[in-house]
């Protein structure tokens, strides 16, 4: 049993790519991705710039920010490869703005969580639920909304996709994967709710490396994993305190 | 004299009660962590996925996969935890933060909160705004009294599309502390050398002695 193919038989086996490019094969046009990372914070980052490459076009890109400061996902907008883009913020995003005013591009901005409940429910087959968010605002708009012991929740869709694209710190052949600090944030979330679940990790370690009471994602969810050793992972806004004494 | 932004942040430390988990929002609020004892035993939640944020990094140890909710790098205090985003949301509209410290564009006489768009303006984004406002089991703002134009900030109905009804509880402005009642503002505090006739000449509603 080597490190990339510790999986005998069925579909679980051969998961591990050695390259960007077929890691992202079964890419095509008009497919709805999600990709994880809050603003540039655990952004998979080859296979971003990959997708770029591919040259697929017409995409439904469904994540928290579409990147910031010309780095991350700002490089589909200047590709203009978006369709339409689902997420919650996009503040200082130039980029986004850009394709906003340019009338390209259809924006879905959902309270950030809803937005990842929608996600979840639709990993964990619930094709609906009630949320109090955005009750009495634009949000609840169009929507249905009920009554329950005496307060008012609006009913909010699943939201599934064709791909997930994660980053992951470490992951193995199963898929198994662990993330670090605040760069877990949508990742796992996304991985249940996409038909083909793309991990990029720092480090492809053997099955058994994890503690079984260690693994933030199981490895059913995710098909395909991709060692990149080297990121960028770039500073969105470097804040230190002063050396006291 | 009004308060100065510090004094503010000083004066909403004073409403974090011992133990408490607190959610401070990007802007203004971020300043009150400064001003809290360390005995005070506050955890700190940021809505990314953390839990027990400590302050700042030290130069040269900054981490870009640990950042709070405005991305800028933090640290994690002991006891800490990080989670994903699923959890994290769950934590706030289930009612297990309690209390969070927001911004503000403008707030009604019935506590209506409005902090996310500008009618006209450029779309910024909802982000975590509406899941904190209306599942933070206490909503104290902090803002400016009235904007750069000079317009009353408390008004008797937000014109400005709300991220939620009826949510805050008080107002911390550089002139006073106010509370949302049932019958609308009601004065709590005034800043020092700070007339109720200002508050209320600078307050679009009534303002309760």
């Amino acid at each position: 049993m080597s490190i990339t193919s510790p999986v005998p038989a069925g579909r679980h086996r051969d998961k591990v790519r050695s390259s960007v490019e077929e890691a992202l094969e079964p890419l095509f046009d008009g497919a709805r991705i999600m990709v994880g990372g809050f603003g540039l914070c655990g952004n998979a980052e080859a296979l971003i710039e990959g997708v770029v490459r591919r040259g697929v076009r017409d995409l439904t890109l469904i994540s928290n920010n579409a990147g910031n400061l010309g780095k991350g996902l700002n490089a589909w907008l200047e590709a203009g490869i978006i369709r339409r883009f689902i997420g919650s913020y996009i503040g200082t995003n130039e980029a986004l703005h850009r394709a906003m005013a340019a009338g390209t591009l259809e924006v879905e901005i959902v309270p950030q969580g809803t937005f990842v409940e929608r996600m979840r429910a639709a990993g964990a087959g619930i094709p609906a639920f009630f949320t109090p968010t955005g009750v009495g605002t634009v949000v609840a708009e169009g929507k249905e909304t009920r009554e329950f012991d005496g307060r008012t929740f609006v009913m909010e869709r699943a939201l599934s996709a064709d791909f997930a694209l994660i980053r992951a710190r470490r992951a193995d052949a199963f898929g198994n994967a662990r993330f670090w600090r605040t760069a877990r944030n949508f990742s796992p979330i996304m991985a249940s709710a996409a038909h083909t679940t793309i991990v990029e990790c720092d480090e492809l370690v053997a099955l058994g490396t994890f503690d079984p009471d260690d693994v933030h994602l199981p490895g059913l969810f995710v098909h395909r994993v991709l060692e990149v050793k080297d990121h960028e992972d770039p500073f969105e806004y470097k804040t230190t305190r002063q050396r006291v004494g | 004299m009004a308060w100065t932004k510090e004094q503010m942040a000083a004066r909403a430390a004073l409403e974090i009660a011992p133990g408490s988990i607190v959610n401070l929002g990007i802007g203004l609020p971020t300043l009150v962590a400064d001003y809290l004892p360390a005995d005070l035993g506050v955890w700190f939640h940021s809505e990314n996925g953390l839990l027990g944020m400590g302050p700042f990094p030290l130069e040269g140890e900054e981490d870009s996969q640990l950042i709070n909710a405005g991305k800028q790098t933090v640290t994690v205090v002991p006891g800490g935890s990080t989670f994903d985003s699923a959890l994290s949301f769950g934590m706030i509209r289930g009612g297990h933060v309690d209390l969070a410290i927001l911004g503000a564009m403008q707030v009604g006489e019935n506590g209506d909160l409005a902090n996310w768009a500008i009618p006209g303006g450029k779309v910024m984004g909802i982000g975590g705004a509406m899941d904190l406002a209306s599942g933070a089991r206490r909503i104290l703002v902090m803002t400016q009294h009235v904007t750069n134009k000079g317009e009353p900030k408390l008004v008797a109905s937000c014109h400005y599309p709300l991220t939620a009804p009826r949510c805050v509880h008080r107002v911390i402005s550089e002139l006073a502390v106010i509370d949302v009642t049932e019958g609308g503002f009601s004065l709590v505090e005034l800043a020092p050398g700070v007339s109720l006739d200002e508050v209320r000449s600078k307050t679009g509603a009534a303002v309760r002695a």
